[in-house]
């Protein structure tokens, strides 16, 4: 049952994406983005990820959805100019040798749900039957994001802390350096 | 075979987004639609990890009583930071879009490209 959804939803989400890719309108491009990133978040619902879930939904539905807007809004450009000339065959073809790789390289891979898979066996399987016991959080993601794999959350701070330096940095520098051209409003 | 496909396919569809992601990052000129063809790959790299961890009959990674089968935490853990930083390395794209446009007065990669050969 729950694999039906998960057929259903994913459908949806290629759907979306071409929808992203052919769209030349940029404001709705970037409504569709967000739909896109919504989808994503009830997928991990059904994979029973709800802590994901609520960042995808919180995170990738709202903040990235705002910030496209707001550049869309600051580049007073909402049109994708058309390019009539460039062919994108290459690029196709590379993307479609990469999918059959990658499907190449799972097809021995373990199937969805597999409650026998390594990747179930090892690591996960102590940090399931001791994560309340040491941690005192019921919530294994909780316990295992601050607790045994916290330096990596301190990591992440860096790098938003990082990343937010850097858009200050880009957006507050009072000289604005410009490339003369042809176009009649530049510089 | 029909267990092969049923196993498989999730990962197939994931794989089939990654690639609209991909193609949308190399095909296309404008900058804003480069930067959503990218988040694009990435969540779809996020949803196959996650679908890694899923297990059969699990239920979310909360002790409670009554359950005993869980999904993997691990994966999840992993693609929350990666969710986050994700976010804050687009959101540097996106202010680097903003600058290129007061500097080139254009967001089109050809465009850019004609004018730098210019000068």
């Amino acid at each position: 049952m729950s694999l039906l959804v998960n057929i259903v939803l994913l459908s949806f989400l290629v759907i979306m994406a071409i929808a992203v890719l052919r769209i030349k309108n940029l404001l709705a491009m970037a409504m569709l983005f967000g739909l896109y990133s919504l989808l994503v978040a009830g997928l991990f619902v059904v994979l029973d990820a709800p802590d994901v879930a609520f960042t995808e939904a919180a995170v990738g539905t709202g903040i990235s959805t705002v910030l496209m807007l707001v550049t869309i809004a600051s580049v007073r450009d909402s049109h994708e100019v058309e390019n009539k000339g460039r062919n994108s065959s290459l690029a196709l073809l590379l993307s479609v040798v990469m999918g059959v790789a990658l499907m190449y390289g799972i097809h021995d891979i373990a199937e969805l749900g597999d409650p026998t898979a390594p990747a179930h066996t090892q690591v996960a399987a102590r940090f399931i039957e001791s994560g309340q016991a040491e941690t005192g959080v019921p919530n294994l993601v909780t316990a295992v994001l601050a607790s045994y794999r916290g330096f990596d959350t301190l990591g992440e701070v860096t790098v938003v802390l990082t990343a937010g330096l850097g858009i200050l940095l880009l957006l507050l520098r009072s000289e604005k350096p410009r490339v003369k051209g042809k176009k009649k409003d530049a510089g | 075979m029909m267990d092969y496909i049923i196993g498989h396919i999730n990962y197939w569809l994931i794989i089939a987004v990654m690639m609209v992601g991909m193609f949308t990052l190399m095909s296309r000129t404008n900058m804003i639609k480069k930067l959503a063809g990218l988040s694009i790959f990435q969540t779809a790299v996020i949803l196959f990890y996650v679908s890694l961890g899923k297990v059969e009959d699990g239920t979310a990674p909360i002790v409670a009583e009554g359950f005993s089968t869980y999904s993997n935490p691990l994966p999840q853990v992993l693609m929350l930071t990666a969710i986050v930083v994700g976010v804050a390395t687009t959101a540097v794209g996106f202010a680097l879009v903003i600058r290129i446009k007061e500097a080139y007065n254009t967001i089109e990669e050809d465009e850019i490209r004609e004018l730098d050969a210019k000068s």
